[in-house]
């Protein structure tokens, strides 16, 4: 492995990511799934980097699930991304950072289409105005919160109370990096480090202290393909391509798997479950699960933020083999505890791969 | 005596040279490189008949007694028409000529375009050429390990007929080369399982499917499919996916060597040279001709003459006679004025 070769790729794919005010639009599924990802992301860019970053109540999803799905036809979701870019001008705002690989894409897509046939942006227009009677400005700086986590991570580094480190070994934490599909995979240019090789979380990684691994189905679906999930009778699809990129991964032996996207963070952090359930089969060392964060989250981790009031007792593979190889300081006990420390008693009905 | 000047010391350079010189002219060749013979002297063995590829570089460079004389590190950079003259400027020297050939032949595809294929990234990723050279050197391919691979994989069309890297035309001589080189290394390792993974055979000349049937009997794996991502193994070998589209599987192997067929791309600076001369390259990129069929190695600039590789994919034997043919052009040309 030359990593010089991966260098100069990354070098030619390096793009413009703003310094500051930020218009945050959420993921329809993300801070559901697992809230620690959005709760951090405001924590870390509000309260330890103190840049100013705009949520808006009166924004909308993006519906890129629908539209991928053909439920959504394409006039509407431009009409409903222009009427984000709307309210993101009407707050004052110009740099536009969805937290979803997904919207990410469609965003992306959708400046690509009006750039080669305006004729479609003024047909949005027109639809935007006679449902809304508001009036839309492409962002001046359209990135992936990813991409902002990626522009700060030396600052973050500067600030962090662990790093991607064995405790023990004094070892770098071995780190599988997941890329989403629709950051780059549509638009090389558009994500940095490219699609093939990717540095966003690669670079944050190590910053951080943590070593990539580059394990041979690396560019393999995480299992959330829509057309594998979307319809029932693909499941097993769905379920077979994250089996196939856990068996690849597990000979490096991986303390972590980072993504940016919420369905690959989603889907590789249950199908181990459903995969253990299944088969008795886990893929971390000792019987445990690989644990699965987003950047964000892992992020959070190196600042020493609480897990648990992150909520990272969300992903249903457990992250305490990851936090003791760090060292973090944690309470076991405060897992499964409420904001004001009530006791949620332990989820029920599920079996958890060993914690 | 009238002065041709040639821009570019390759096989077609030094033949063009090479009968201009007998017509009578002063000819000048003007080559960028150390030594003359362009990439055919990198070369070990060339197909169909595996002959060593510097006899025939031998050959045309045996006729370099002074006239045609040859400047070696000499990069042409401004070509400037002045009457019915030209000038030619190189280091700040300036040198005049009647006439003007450029024969600046290509370059090589950069392999590392292609992202999915790792080369520059994965050790035991190399290109044709660098087989070739391997060849010159051992005699048979080696892994960066040093030892003699057992599985090998041949990647057709890197970099040709594909327009995710702006080459969406064929090169037509990777085919033959990657037929050829395969039976080198099966003549080297007999042991050693081979695999050519094409588009399409294209075995236009003589001699080339002789070639590909020799190669068949061999053992030579022929797959029908086009390389999709490399990945490496631990052990430094490196796991390629494919689609076998005649079986229509998809397909995954292990190999210890994995060799990119590079196509031909327009020789670098080479549009930037013409351009002063109000000629514009091709779609392709390569110097454009008037006419394929009837005027094949005429420009629209008076004066200016082009052939070989520099016009766009060809064989040794389509650059001789090109460079032949251009040799005549050039003659009739002068001998008008």
């Amino acid at each position: 492995m030359k990593k010089e070769g991966k260098k100069k790729i990354w070098s030619e794919y390096q793009k413009e990511i703003a310094d500051d005010k930020f218009y945050f639009v959420r993921s329809c599924i993300r801070q559901t799934f697992f809230p620690g990802s959005d709760t951090a992301y405001l924590k870390i860019l509000r309260d330890v980097l103190g840049k100013d970053v705009y949520e808006d109540p009166n924004h909308t999803t993006c519906t890129g699930i629908a539209y991928h799905t053909e439920v959504v036809p394409f006039s509407t979701i431009q009409t409903v991304v222009a009427r984000n870019f709307a309210l993101m001008r009407e707050n004052g705002y110009e740099n536009y950072t969805p937290s979803c690989v997904t919207s990410f894409g469609i965003y992306s897509e959708i400046l690509d289409t009006w750039h080669h046939f305006p004729e479609e942006k003024q047909r949005t227009r027109d639809y935007l105005r006679k449902a809304t009677g508001r009036e839309f400005e492409e962002p001046a700086n359209l990135v992936h919160t990813s991409d902002v986590i990626y522009k700060f991570r030396n600052e973050i580094a500067a600030k962090a109370k662990y790093r991607l480190v064995n405790k023990e070994t004094g070892e770098p934490l071995k780190v599988v990096d997941h890329i989403g599909c629709h950051y780059s995979k549509m638009f090389p240019s558009k994500g940095v480090g490219g699609a093939e090789y990717p540095q966003v979380l690669a670079g944050l990684v190590e910053t951080f202290g943590g070593e990539v691994i580059d394990y041979p189905e690396r560019r393999h679906c995480c299992g959330f393909g829509f057309r594998q999930y979307f319809v029932q009778a693909n499941r097993g699809y769905s379920i077979s391509a994250s089996k196939k990129k856990f068996a690849s991964m597990e000979p490096y032996k991986p303390d972590l798997i980072i993504t940016n996207c919420p369905g690959c963070n989603y889907f590789m952090d249950r199908w181990q479950y459903a995969l253990e359930e299944m088969e008795g089969k886990t893929y971390g060392a000792n019987g445990e699960g690989i644990p699965v964060l987003s950047y964000e989250e892992v992020a959070g981790i190196v600042l020493g933020f609480d897990p648990w009031k992150m909520g990272l007792q969300m992903h249903q593979t457990d992250i305490e083999p990851l936090l003791k190889k760090i060292g973090v300081e944690y309470n076991p006990d405060d897992k499964y505890k409420g904001p004001n420390g009530e006791d949620l008693g332990l989820p029920k009905g599920l079996k958890f791969i060993k914690d | 005596m009238k002065e041709v000047a040639i821009i570019g010391g390759g096989v077609t350079g030094l033949e063009a040279a090479n009968k201009l010189a007998q017509l009578g002219y002063t000819v000048t060749i003007f080559e960028r490189e150390k030594t003359p013979g362009g990439h055919v002297a990198q070369w070990d063995r060339l197909f169909p008949n595996r002959r060593n590829s510097m006899e025939v570089v031998n050959e045309f460079k045996s006729h370099l007694n002074g006239n045609p004389a040859i400047f070696l590190s000499t990069a042409i950079d401004k070509i400037s028409r002045k009457g019915a003259r030209f000038t030619l400027e190189a280091k700040g020297k300036s040198f005049d000529a009647d006439a003007v050939l450029i024969a600046t032949g290509f370059e090589l595809f950069p392999a590392e375009k292609k992202e999915e294929y790792g080369y520059g990234i994965y050790d035991n990723v190399i290109t044709s050429a660098e087989l070739e050279a391997m060849f010159k050197e051992h005699g048979y391919p080696v892994t960066k390990s040093g030892k003699q691979p057992q599985r090998i994989a041949f990647i057709h069309c890197v970099g040709s007929r594909d327009e995710k890297v702006s080459r969406p035309y064929c090169s037509k001589v990777c085919c033959v080369t990657a037929v050829k080189q395969s039976i080198e290394v099966k003549e080297a390792i007999p042991s050693a399982e081979i695999y050519c993974l094409y588009m399409d055979l294209r075995m236009f000349g003589p001699g080339y499917e002789d070639l590909y049937k020799e190669a068949q009997q061999k053992g030579v794996n022929f797959l029908r499919g086009r390389l999709s991502e490399t990945s490496e193994l631990e052990d430094g070998r490196v796991l390629i996916k494919t689609e076998d589209t005649l079986s229509a599987k998809p397909l995954k192997m292990s190999v210890d060597l994995v060799v990119l067929m590079v196509g031909m791309s327009p020789a670098e600076g080479t549009s930037e040279l013409i351009a002063g001369l109000d000629l514009k390259p091709n779609k392709d990129g390569f110097v454009e001709i008037i006419d394929q069929h009837i005027n094949p190695v005429k420009t629209k600039a008076e004066g200016i003459f082009t052939a070989g590789a520099c016009t766009g994919p060809n064989n040794i034997t389509d650059s001789v006679n090109a460079a032949r043919s251009a040799a005549i052009e050039i003659h009739q040309y002068l001998s008008s004025k």
